[in-house]
């Protein structure tokens, strides 16, 4: 495809996706938040991105493994002009429609309110006209920063993430500040917008910052990462980071710790599908069912108000109950799906998490499981000095969470270390090859679903004691399949990966119920989880912080694609005398 | 999709206790439901529970429902004799079949022509939702299925899940989460008609009409014309039939094509019967139809259809009859349940299918 014809078709897409955002009632919705005063909202910002986006892809041209892509500002802010004007007529096909015909019988969102949001209030003739100008300007301003060189290049993306951070998670930030006494939250106006003067001192610094310091962080963990596993660096390093984890619970307030524990729940959840699917290669989209387990389990035994079973026991004594039931759960799932190809493996989890659901909902079922009313009056875990500790108090719950994070990452650590680890992945690559170098494959089968089912039912009980009460709305396939994103868009195997992708998206975006940091993404963060599943699935299937071993097995045919163009040469350069490798 | 020998899979463990824990599943499987029946029979032979003509509207009614799944099985059944996997936002495109066929509905249904001309309102909604559905379908196969053909397989299937998310919640998001009511069948459609004794609501007559002239189309399609002959090669292996001059991403194309239409038609049927419509309209069915694409065997058209009526009687019946008879109260609430509960009992004891599957060469497992 000729680069004209490639950036052009950027510019449609990017239209596409603008006017769609804007039809979906995002603009309107984001513009209540401002970012930065006194004019930057958090819709323009998603609107103008795309633009941003594209203009920089046209200036890029299409990925070619066999040439580098020009870098000339001027080039390349001509072609993001180009096709940001183009993606701009196109976002005013909404606005033009909305404003002439009534289309909200149907399409909700096509309203008056969406051709102000787009037209910056000036109406349609000329609120159009701005809106492809400043379109078109965005796309030049991405295609220009393309063509920068790299030194300027990354200062400026990391100055912008900075600034941008700081207003998005300006909870976050006051919420340390108020810690430390107010006084530094002067950066923010009072609807917790940025300053204009602070947005450009913050960028300023950070720009003069990383661009002076370029290559300094780099070389520290390099450094790092070459220094031996006990070296006084590496421990000291180690240290720190704990007692930054076990430190700052203390320095964040309520709303934050809530989050925190929510965030660690999806960790811990995470780490347990990882060992199914990530380690074992088992594609589980009933989780949840393991997680009902867990939290019905330990509510039955300890709430008072339970039929089933009227003493109420401790958490721990619970715990210990529901450790030996989800085992008997992974059984039970795990045993009829062993001789099942890993597709129909996930549509039968599927159903067993469907079918779990709906029984706990049933009319039969209810004088056990109190059906619709659920179980109410869970008490909290029992620790000894404090009394019960319940989802009344994050800031003491956390650390329970985190002990059992801690276990879970041990457990995911020394199981994926041994010998039954090996089995997982051998297995994982190629099942009928385990078989004939003599893995016994049911067995490594059946472990992997009863660590998983174990540690899901560990977030369970725990989830039962930080809520009080179990819903059978909380354990919907989507909870599985939010897990399951977690876990790809952190890195399947990886445990640092699932960690990453729980803070990333259940701490941003928000879990299957619960808001995150970003409130206002709340209404779309189930298509925004799709559009990352997607996304990741195309563009980078091994995850945010992939496994090693698992992003060489998706990445074979490339590498080796990669070997024969190192034989073959660059095109255009003479072609280069094979390399042994060493 | 062609006519090979099924695929015999080895006895790969000796591990004896599976094996018999699958028998007693299976066991366990038959006396629940040999209870549930002559608990059924006692019943109904003491006066109690259903009569027959509730039965036989029940029975006629699942029939129904189970050529609507038969319809959206045959999208998965070919997408996965030709790819080999499971498309999972098929559901999905069942679903933006009926929102845009209610938008065209609704329209004629305001300006009088949905009264007035009831055939043809009829065939303009079928129109539009096929169209919608066919674009959805060739979209999701051109933005994200094309790029996966050859990576493991599970990559793919976790696509279609991604695509199912965005798309239902980009509908959400086009037309806000409130389900809509589908204007009521015009003309003689409302009205109960007698056939062969059996009196059929003017709506079932056009669904198992329609979906009978369908499936007949589409197997002449697929076994008698040179794309369909096209379609067939390129399941069986694509290299091979690159090489005899078939252009395989285009085959692949239609058959995306094809199954949304059949999802495009099971999307005027559903709004016709059930008269409800919501973006998340289409998660149950699709994997319902999931379900009877594999009861039927995978692969096979019309085992799909078969598979269809199968799963519509096992779950309009089965919570009544077995369910039922064992005592269980409220057993409508369970309908899904039975409906999974057949899945897993199928993919565990015959993963082939009542009519066996078929499945090319690089596909089989």
């Amino acid at each position: 495809m000729s680069h004209r014809r490639y950036s052009r078709r950027l510019g449609w897409i990017g239209g596409v996706a603008m006017a769609f955002v804007g039809m979906i009632g995002m603009i309107e919705k984001f513009n209540e938040r401002l970012l930065i005063a006194p004019f930057l909202t958090l819709g323009y910002s998603v609107l103008f991105g795309i633009p941003l986006l594209v203009g920089w892809l046209a200036a890029r041209g299409e990925p070619n493994p066999l040439e580098d892509p020009i870098r000339d500002p001027r080039r390349g802010a001509v072609t993001g002009l180009v096709t940001g004007f183009i993606a701009g007529l196109i976002a005013c096909v909404p606005v033009i429609l909305a404003d002439s015909l009534t289309l909200t019988r149907f399409l909700l969102n096509m309203r008056p309110q969406l051709v102000d949001a787009m037209t910056f209030d000036l109406g349609v003739p000329v609120g159009i006209i701005a809106l492809v100008a400043t379109s078109a300007v965005v796309g030049a301003l991405g295609g220009f920063l393309f063509g920068l060189p790299e030194t300027v290049r990354r200062g400026i993306s990391t100055a912008a993430m900075w600034v941008f951070s700081i207003t998005l998670f300006e909870a976050v930030v006051n919420d340390v500040f108020d810690f430390m006494g107010r006084g530094l939250n002067v950066v923010y106006t009072p609807f917790d917008a940025l300053q204009p003067w602070a947005a450009l001192i913050i960028g300023g610094l950070v720009y003069w910052l990383s661009t002076k310091n370029r290559g300094r962080v780099k070389e520290f963990t390099e450094k790092v990462k070459e220094a031996d596993p006990r070296s006084r660096l590496r421990l000291s390093l180690i240290g720190l980071g704990a007692l930054m984890v076990i430190v700052l619970p203390m320095l964040l307030g309520l709303i934050i710790n809530e989050l925190l524990v929510n965030v660690t729940l999806f960790i811990l959840m995470g780490l347990g599908l990882n060992i199914v699917v990530g380690l074992a290669g088992l594609l589980d989209l009933g989780y949840v069912a393991f997680f009902a387990v867990g939290a019905y389990g330990t509510a039955v035994l300890t709430s008072p108000l339970s039929n089933a079973f009227t003493p109420t026991l401790n958490w721990w004594v619970a715990l210990a109950v529901v450790m030996v039931l989800a085992t008997m759960a992974g059984l039970l799932v795990g045993t009829p799906v062993i001789r099942m190809r890993g597709d129909y493996l996930a549509i039968v989890t599927l159903g067993f998490g469907e079918i779990v659901r709906i029984l706990l909902l049933s009319d039969w079922l209810t004088p056990y499981f109190g059906g619709a009313q659920g179980i109410r009056r869970i008490p909290g875990v029992s620790v000894p000095l404090l009394g019960d500790v319940g989802g009344t108090r994050p800031q003491v719950f956390i650390y329970i969470m985190m002990a059992f994070v801690a276990l879970a990452v041990w457990i995911s650590h020394r199981a994926q270390n041994s010998r039954i680890g090996r089995s997982w992945a051998a297995m994982r690559e190629d099942e009928d090859v385990a078989e004939a170098i003599g893995i016994g494959t049911v067995k490594a089968k059946l472990l992997a679903f009863i660590t998983g089912a174990i540690i899901a039912a560990f977030a369970g009980a725990l989830f039962s004691a930080k809520v009080g009460t179990v819903f059978t709305n909380s354990f919907d396939v989507l909870v599985s399949i939010i897990i399951l994103v977690v876990v790809i868009v952190g890195g399947m195997g990886s445990i640092r990966g699932v960690i990453v992708g729980a803070i990333v998206l259940i701490g941003v975006l928000g879990g299957p119920k619960l808001p995150g940091l970003l409130v206002e993404f709340t209404e779309y963060k189930l298509l925004i989880y799709g559009a990352i599943l997607i996304f990741m699935m195309l563009k980078r299937p091994e995850g945010l912080v992939p496994s090693v071993r698992r992003s060489r097995e998706l990445h074979q045919d490339e590498s080796q694609q990669d070997d024969w163009l190192g034989k073959a040469g660059r095109f255009g350069e003479e072609p280069q005398p094979a390399t042994v490798e060493a | 999709m062609t006519a090979t020998a099924n695929n015999v899979r080895g006895r790969r463990f000796r591990f004896n206790w599976v094996d018999g824990f699958l028998w007693f599943i299976r066991i366990a499987a038959v006396i629940a439901i040999v209870v549930g029946v002559t608990g059924s029979i006692q019943n109904f032979m003491a006066g109690e529970g259903p009569t027959l003509v509730a039965w036989r509207d029940l029975i006629i009614s699942s029939i129904s429902t189970g050529f609507l799944y038969g319809l959206i099985a045959l999208g998965y059944s070919m997408v996965y004799g030709i790819l080999g996997f499971i498309n999972f936002a098929h559901g999905e495109v069942f679903m933006s079949g009926t929102m845009i066929g209610f938008v065209a509905a609704t329209i004629m249904f305001e300006n009088g022509f949905w009264s007035a001309y009831p055939w043809a309102a009829l065939s303009i909604v079928l129109l539009t939702a096929m169209a919608t559905s066919i674009s959805i379908a060739v979209l999701a196969e051109r933005i994200a299925y094309r790029r996966l053909r050859g990576a493991p397989r599970l990559i793919p299937l976790i696509t279609s899940i991604g695509v199912s998310f965005f798309l239902q919640y980009a509908f959400a998001g086009l037309f806000g989460v409130a389900p809509a009511s589908f204007p009521e069948a015009p003309g003689n459609l409302g009205r109960t008609v007698n056939i062969l004794g059996l009196p059929l609501r003017g709506v079932q007559v056009v669904v198992i009409g329609v979906a009978i002239a369908t499936m007949i189309s589409l197997w002449y399609y697929v076994t008698r014309t040179k794309a369909g002959r096209a379609i067939r090669a390129v399941a069986e292996d694509k290299e091979i039939a690159g090489l005899m001059g078939i252009n395989v991403d285009r085959t692949i194309v239609t058959t995306f094509a094809v199954g949304g239409a059949m999802a495009g038609v099971a999307a005027l049927m559903w709004a016709l019967l059930y008269r409800s419509v919501a973006f998340y309209i289409g998660f149950l069915p699709g994997i319902k139809a999931f379900t009877a694409a594999v009861l039927g065997g995978i692969g096979n058209l019309p085992g799909a259809m078969l598979g269809g009526v199968t799963l519509g009687l096992f779950e309009g019946v089965g919570p009544l009859l077995v369910l039922g008879g064992l005592g269980i109260p409220a057993v409508s609430q369970l309908r899904d349940a039975v409906a999974f509960a057949a899945l897993i009992l199928v993919l565990v004891f015959r993963p082939t299918g009542l009519l066996g599957e078929r499945l090319g060469s690089e596909n089989r497992a």
